[in-house]
């Protein structure tokens, strides 16, 4: 079980490191999707959902950070976390007996 | 490939989101019955690996970026069901959390980018290694080709979508986001790929859709008779 839990510990470490170290030199270019729109003219049809107007972390920049690169990768180990955490408690819920 | 609203009719959304649901319900009757214990957390790992390596946009050709998706190294990990449900988490934490990919949109992002590669490359590979005697690299080979496979058909559907909405007809949207895409498929086997390899060489017992010879089956993936 521990050699388990230390891959487990591994695979994360890995994760967080990708979204926190390496995400602030992604590329920032539009994607295959948004460069379509973009070239045939109906990028401008996009728009937020009013319940994304209070997204906690809009466009992957962590609020309040002045430093771009530092607001990605905060926003990365966040997100990181956050999906690790939905997934995990999700497998949880559905397990439960009588759930 | 995140489609954001506005970009689809409420028909087509609703039409796209039905088999998404579907689904990932599916997927999650399999998590509740059919997943050993040990493996729980293995959902919730992937899911977090996939979205951690989505941030990470490679530049293709001509001012255009694209990034993994990972349906298809989902399904290989997790089986065609539970990958379904991995990306669904992926793809509404990005839509709640970050804005990214529509709200309305959503069911649409999980048919596209989650569940028709999911499912198709799972259904694949898992076929593949039940009739060949496949070898570690011919299988790693051939995860990779699915990989670019579910990267299109992703495109291919999406395209449709877009068409069927009047945003842009199909004629004029499809054949660049097949173009773009087969360039941004190449990422994704190449980043799939590279995954699979880490982890059939370290924990291939955790693998669900894996070559015959590689581990003692353990993980009742398939449905098998004998005991393990």
């Amino acid at each position: 079980m521990t050699r388990m839990r230390l891959f487990f510990a591994l695979c994360l470490a890995v994760s967080v490191g990708l979204a926190m170290g390496l995400s602030p030199l992604a590329s920032s270019s539009p994607d295959g999707l948004e460069r379509v729109a973009d070239d045939h003219g109906f990028a401008g049809q996009g728009g937020l959902h009013p319940v994304q107007q209070a997204a906690p972390v809009p466009d992957y920049a962590f609020p309040g950070i002045g430093d771009p690169r530092l607001a990605t990768g905060l926003s990365g180990l966040a997100g990181t976390l956050a999906v690790l955490a939905l997934g995990w408690g999700l497998v949880r819920v559905v397990r439960r007996p009588g759930g | 490939m995140h489609i954001p609203d506005g970009f689809l009719t409420p028909g087509v959304a609703a039409a796209a989101a039905v088999p998404a649901a579907g689904a990932v319900a599916y997927g999650l009757r399999h998590a509740r019955s059919r997943l050993d214990e040990r493996r729980v957390p293995l959902l919730g790992l992937t899911a977090a690996f996939v979205f951690a390596a989505q941030m990470l946009n490679f530049p293709v050709a001509g001012g255009t970026s694209g990034h993994l998706l990972g349906a298809a190294l989902c399904a290989v990990l997790l089986g065609p069901w539970l990958a379904c449900v991995a990306m669904a988490v992926v793809l509404t934490a990005q839509a709640f959390l970050f804005a990214d990919g529509g709200v309305t949109a959503l069911g649409a992002n999980v048919l596209n980018m989650g569940v028709i590669g999911a499912v198709g490359a799972g259904l694949g590979l898992a076929l593949a290694v039940r009739l060949l005697p496949l070898g570690r690299t011919a299988f790693l080979a051939l995860a990779g080709i699915a990989a670019w496979g579910a990267v299109m058909l992703g495109a291919l559907a999406t395209a449709i979508q877009l068409g069927l909405s009047g945003t842009v007809p199909l004629g004029v949207v499809l054949p660049p986001m097949l173009s773009v895409h087969a360039l941004i498929g190449v990422g994704e086997a190449v980043v799939t790929v590279a995954a699979l390899g880490a982890v059939l060489a370290t924990r291939p017992d955790l693998v669900a859709i894996r070559p015959r010879g590689l581990a003692p089956l353990v993980v009742p993936t398939a449905v098998s008779g004998r005991a393990s």
